[in-house]
């Protein structure tokens, strides 16, 4: 039986209509190594200086995936930003409060800190704006792997999708929108105490 | 209690010197016997109608351990089975929700109509003559009951109908089912969160009985403010609706337990979401149409409370309802169904979905340190050595009264007494006790007076 699973996922090809120039390169080059950077900053718990990645208008969404009928995907399987709750669906308020709290210290569920190592990999560029030659905002889409380790046994291992848009500003790239993926149903943690 | 090392419940559970034992939080065989004897008789929270609207809408749920469909039959009746299918026990839904006319079992195809009746056997005349459909419907809930849009069931056909087992908590639940201005019911929910911590399904349950002593596990988001008035530039995690109020901690003789607060004569309204001029508003608006509906009843608000054995609420800010669905001793599937009035300016909606998410569960700011406390407690119970030290519950012994309008045994201290009550009651379930003890009918709870 041919049939076609509906998603809002953009076209798995990926990259469709960027050619593949010295200058489309560079660009990957350049966002691969700004996310690199971005996960050391985490691993190295310098939660302030990650804020500072942020635009200010940025929007952090993690939707919660449901179980759906096939053909349901599409329209059902994750909860939508704006509507209802997800894991996260927030502003750089919000983050900046989650990095405060960490940092007083007495954030039990952060305190002793856990030790994070962000992987990033699969990075596509999907789309450039203006143009190649002059990329001002860019939508480019990765797979992470998250480990966490805590206190002496607590191990979890968070895998999934991450859409981020990064926009070019005069102190370099920085994430205006993330859309997170994680490949869960009910949630195998006690808690989302890590950035993703 | 013939297949348990533990003969004697009350060297558990010790309510009048104030000690219970750690194994009841960390014991297989004690785990085994609160599935058979506590979840199979109590009442236990299953959903929400406006989960399943239409006919045919169904929610996938649980009952203790088990998956249960909760299902809107053709006719708009609400039904609840044991989602296994009576054949070989396959599970005869696997998605979490949406609307259908039949479950099909993937195993052999046996089908099931919405009202849980088997419908279709594959080569039914050739290879099952005789075969009596009605004896092998799904297995359906003993009773089922919706209460103000929430649904509940048991698998007891004994059990007394979920009012009476509800009791004098009632009033305290209604005030976190209840619309903000005063209407009954009107509740809707916007989201349900799903997750497993490794701590057992009593710490959760305990926390929100009126556990207020564990307000300093919370002092990070209080220094940091999160509150719905935390831009405008206010700490803490949650406006302070009740600074004026004499706050009440109640235990029930069901087993039940509320934190809840009265507010003093006048009832003045205080300021409470300051982040934004239309909720302010909004709110403001509740409160007087709350007052003038209720008049002296509107004095009392919600905080906490937990519906014997696992159904745990918040009233105001936040506002929901838990179930702490048991997975082993040191495991529990955590679900909280968040709930706002469903006919609340979209903008209040808004805002609420953020102020939830950013307090509750394993991404709330709020409750991450909760789940460190009830994993940790579990973890360090199930030492050898730790297992002989029971855990103490003395706080504000014997420092209630039974004298009071709103009935039970009402402390106006922060108490363990609520605690107290529940692990009676537990242990009178885990006895096997009849109704009328599970109640409390006929004095089972301590009858001294308040000193």
């Amino acid at each position: 039986m041919a049939a076609v699973l509906e998603t809002n996922a953009p076209s798995p090809t990926g990259s469709a209509g960027l050619h593949r120039t010295d200058a489309y390169y560079r660009l990957r080059a350049d966002i691969e190594e700004f996310l690199y950077s971005e996960a050391e900053l985490l691993d190295e718990r310098r939660f302030r200086d990650w804020l500072t990645l942020l635009t200010d208008d940025i929007s952090y969404f993690m939707p919660i995936r449901r179980n759906v009928k096939f053909g349901q995907h599409g329209e059902r399987e994750n909860t939508r930003t704006g509507i209802g709750i997800s894991w996260f669906d927030e502003d750089k308020w919000t983050l900046t409060k989650r990095v405060d709290q960490i940092l007083t210290g007495v954030h039990f569920a952060e305190e002793p800190l856990s030790r994070v190592c962000h992987m990033v990999s699969n990075v596509q560029i999907k789309k450039v704006l203006p143009s190649l030659d002059d990329p001002r905002e860019v939508e480019a889409r990765c797979r992470f792997l998250i480990y966490q380790n805590r206190v002496e046994y607590e191990t979890y291992t968070f895998v999934g999708k991450r859409t981020d848009v990064l926009r070019m500003t005069d102190d370099g790239w920085k994430i205006a929108r993330r859309e997170i993926i994680l490949d869960q149903n009910v949630l195998l943690a006690k808690n989302l105490s890590v950035f993703f | 209690m013939s297949h348990s090392r533990f003969d004697d419940p009350d060297k558990l559970v010790d309510t009048d010197r104030g000690f219970v034992s750690r194994e009841i939080f960390v014991d297989p065989d004690l785990y085994k016997e609160e599935l058979e004897k506590v979840f199979t008789r109590a009442w236990l929270f299953i959903g929400h109608e406006s989960l399943i609207p239409k006919p045919g809408d169904f929610y996938t749920t649980r009952m203790g351990e088990e998956s249960v469909i909760l299902c809107r039959d053709k006719q708009g009746i609400v039904h609840a089975f044991l989602n296994s299918c009576r054949h070989r026990g396959m599970k005869v839904c696997r998605y979490e929700s949406g609307n259908t006319s039949l479950f099909t079992c993937p195993y052999h195809s046996w089908t099931y109509t919405t009202d849980g009746k088997l419908q279709g056997v594959p080569h039914f005349r050739t290879l099952y003559e005789g075969l009596d459909r009605e004896a092998n419907s799904l297995v359906s809930v003993a009773k089922l009951a919706i209460y103000k849009g929430t649904i509940w069931a048991t698998w007891d056909k004994d059990a007394p109908d979920f009012i009476t087992y509800l009791g004098d908590a009632k009033i305290h639940l209604d005030q976190a089912l209840d619309c903000r201005d005063g209407r009954s019911g009107g509740s809707e929910v916007i989201g349900v969160h799903k997750w497993i911590f490794p701590a057992n399904w009593k710490f959760a349950a305990e926390n929100f009985l009126g556990d207020t002593y564990h307000n300093p596990s919370h002092r990070s988001v209080d220094l940091i403010g999160i509150g719905p008035s935390a831009a405008a530039g206010k700490k803490g995690r949650r406006d302070d609706e009740l600074e004026k109020a004499q706050h009440v901690w109640i235990s029930f003789p069901e087993g039940h337990g509320v934190h809840s607060a009265i507010q003093p004569e006048e009832n003045e309204y205080i300021e409470s979401f300051l982040d934004n001029p239309v909720l302010e508003q909004y709110f403001r608006h509740c409160f007087e149409e709350r007052k003038r509906r209720l008049g002296e009843q509107a004095r009392l608000l919600p905080f906490v409370g937990t519906i014997f054995p696992n159904t745990s609420y918040h009233g105001r800010q936040p506002r929901g309802l838990c179930a702490w669905h048991p997975h082993s001793p040191t495991s529990t599937e955590g679900w909280r169904f968040f709930l706002v009035d469903a006919d609340a300016p979209q903008e209040a909606k808004d805002y609420l979905r953020r102020y939830y998410m950013r307090y509750s569960g394993p991404a709330g700011m709020t409750e991450q340190d909760d789940m460190e406390n009830w994993l940790y407690a579990t973890a360090a119970s199930m030492g050898t050595v730790a297992r002989r030290y029971p855990f103490n519950y003395q706080q504000s012994l014997g420092a209630w009264t039974k004298d009071h309008h709103l009935g039970g045994t009402v402390s106006l201290q922060i108490t363990e007494e609520i605690a107290r009550g529940y692990y009676a009651r537990w242990k009178s379930y885990l006895r096997g006790a009849a109704w009328d003890e599970l109640l409390g009918v006929g004095g089972n709870l301590p009858q001294r007076a308040a000193e």
